[in-house]
């Protein structure tokens, strides 16, 4: 069987929850087998993900779990990956899915690959998955020679699919082991969606002059439901602050859009973004690197063009 | 405090990327290699600061071939003390961690870093794993790390915020942008670096279990549509109506 592990935040369902479980169940089919979820902590909904191909939904409902400790939840996993007789067991490639994965996998003794973009390949035993290497440079075909395997599924990869029925849902109880990580505060940005899940992303660069400016990045990005993101020199000198930094010493991502705003391209900017579906690339030097990347070009001072963008989208949602 | 950092080679930020043998190899040739940012620049030169703060030792391990000497005495270079190589070809990130953890199990580290990620492979693997196997908690992509007597005090990259944890020694930590300032070794430390202690070490039986077993370069872009910066009510219906993403 093929387990997955359903994110939440506040007791709710992530995007990402909805993505994996949609995965787990393409996974489960090429496997032939089935593809159950494991929800950890208050939440609500829960039978939701039978929408999304669950067959069965686990629910440890412990406070305990409700701060993440990778060492309590790889326990935690695995136990009732064992219980529920799972070897096949998939996270989302997010903060907490990477810092378990590796966990859960020696635990099971399982092969491992992180940030799978693609359903599975299966073909005579042999198990296969995709993924994007060198930061988004290449793609590599990982081929895994275990039993037990442990995936984590890249955001942004999969569109969630919500065909089925609700669920059954079932408590399961297992042994939790006290955590060694105190968690004293968690802090959000609220409102927006968090860079590694956003569909819509607004990026500027050095050619925005100055902190002070970007009153008309974050107009853009409001208006079309966007979130926002810089290059490294940005966030080096603090004009934005350092989650927003994206590209290989940053956060890598894929967007179904990325507008890029007074940034020049250079390669470790785009070994972060260039597998975003579409590109917009607005800067005002016709040779800048970035537009060879670029599904779309506008050659022109931001000033100007940015300003103007946003008053046609409005108009757009207007219409719309 | 006794520190330990795991440090990977990969290829310079602006190699360019092919593969050979039928897309099945990293084409490495004229590819200059480096010491992994992440390894370097955050994890190594807090792990140093700490040992300069409270005193202590910093050793730098790394699974590879002799070839890969060079990057071990660069960071030897910045200031590590000593330096222990397993002389093997890692197939994966498993067997990475098993080399470490085998060599770290009887050591008695107080925190063992690592980075983020292998730019490379983009794994973010053995750092959990090898947490798993040396029994020890975890935390990932931190961003600034104090300590008072054997207590940590850590701010940690999440998915859009930052987590303020605390956490003993032993730990393992993986280092994200922020934790530290690169350094860049000066002339004394390079000459000092030839003559601290590399040791190697056989691998110890492991197995590979996921391998990468073909490459795949990006689609090639075709040519930029350009739009009229006076006409931007044409990008927005083509983001709409071509490309289908608003
Ligand atoms: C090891 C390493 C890792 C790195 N990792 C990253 C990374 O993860 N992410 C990253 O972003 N960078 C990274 N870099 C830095 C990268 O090489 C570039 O220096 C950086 O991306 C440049 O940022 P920029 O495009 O904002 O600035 P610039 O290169 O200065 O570009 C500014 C652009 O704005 C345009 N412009 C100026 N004024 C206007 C105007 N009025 N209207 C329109 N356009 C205008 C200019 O034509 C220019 O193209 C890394 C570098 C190294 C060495
Ligand atoms: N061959 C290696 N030898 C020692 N440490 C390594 C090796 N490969 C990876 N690491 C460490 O593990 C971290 C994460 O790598 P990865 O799991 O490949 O993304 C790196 O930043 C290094 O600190």
């Amino acid at each position: 069987m093929v387990l997955i592990l359903a994110e939440t935040q506040k007791g709710k369902f992530k995007k990402a929850a909805f993505e994996t479980a949609t995965y787990g169940n393409k996974t489960a089919q090429a496997l032939g087998t089935e593809c159950a979820a494991l929800v950890l902590g208050a939440a609500s909904g829960l039978e939701e993900l039978g929408k999304y191909g669950a067959s069965k939904v686990y629910h440890v409902p412990d406070a305990a779990l409700d701060n993440f400790d990778s060492q309590v939840y790889a326990a935690v996993i695995s136990e009732v990956a064992g219980k529920v007789g799972a070897n096949v067991v998939i996270f989302s490639h997010s903060a907490l899915g990477k810092a378990t994965a590796g966990r859960v996998a020696v635990r099971m003794n399982a092969g491992s690959v992180t940030g799978v973009n693609s359903a599975p390949l299966v073909e005579g035993g042999a198990f296969r998955v995709r993924k994007g290497v060198f930061s988004g440079k290449a793609f590599a075909e990982y081929e895994l020679k275990s039993d037990a395997k442990v995936l984590t599924l890249m955001g942004n990869s999969i569109q969630p699919e919500a065909g089925g029925e609700p669920a059954a849902v079932e408590e399961i109880s297992v042994q939790i082991p006290e955590a060694k990580v105190t968690v004293k505060k968690l802090e959000r940005v609220e409102g927006v969606t968090p860079l590694p899940e956003a569909e819509l992303v607004v990026s500027a660069g050095r050619g925005m002059k100055g902190p002070d400016n970007w009153g008309i990045v974050e107009e853009l990005a409001d208006v079309m439901g966007a979130t926002t993101a810089c290059s490294r020199p940005v966030a080096d000198t603090g004009w934005r602050p350092h989650h927003e930094h994206v590209g290989q010493t940053g956060i890598a991502i894929r967007p179904n859009l990325y507008i890029a705003i007074g940034i020049s391209g250079a390669i470790q900017h785009l070994a972060g973004v260039n597998n975003s579906k579409t590109i917009v690339v607005i800067n005002k030097d016709p040779e800048a690197p970035f537009f060879k990347a670029a599904d779309y070009g506008v050659v022109g001072d931001l000033f100007d063009v940015v300003p103007r963008l946003t008053e046609a989208m409005k108009k757009f949602k207007a219409e719309q | 405090m006794k520190l330990l950092v795991c440090v990977s080679k990969t290829p310079e930020t602006t190699a360019k990327i092919a593969f050979t043998n039928d897309n099945t190899e990293f084409d490495s040739s004229g590819v200059q290699y480096i010491m992994n940012p992440y390894d370097e620049w955050y994890a190594l030169v807090r792990a140093l600061e700490l040992k300069e703060a409270q005193g202590g030792s910093v050793t730098i391990i790394h699974v590879g071939p002799a070839a890969n000497d060079t990057i071990i005495r660069k960071g030897l270079a910045i200031g590590a003390d000593e330096a222990v190589r397993i002389d093997a070809e890692p197939p994966s990130a498993l067997y990475v961690a098993r080399q470490v953890a085998e060599y770290a199990k009887n050591e008695n580290f107080d925190i063992v870093f690592l980075g983020k990620e292998s730019i490379d492979y983009n794994g973010s693997e053995v750092g959990p794993m090898l947490a798993e196997m040396l029994g020890l908690p975890f935390v990932s992509h931190a961003t600034r790390l104090e300590m008072e007597g054997n207590k940590a005090m850590i701010v940690a990259d999440i998915d859009g915020g930052d987590a303020q944890l605390e956490v003993e020694t032993p730990f393992v930590i993986s280092a994200a942008k922020g934790l530290a300032e690169q350094r860049i070794p000066n002339m004394r430390g390079i000459m000092m670096a030839k003559r601290k202690p590399l040791k190697v070490v056989e691998p110890v039986e492991a197995e590979g279990l996921a391998v990468a077993v073909r490459f795949e370069l990006p689609p090639e872009k075709g040519d930029v549509k350009l739009i009229d910066p006076e006409n931007m009510d044409e990008l927005v219906r083509l983001l709409h109506e071509e490309a289908k993403v608003i």
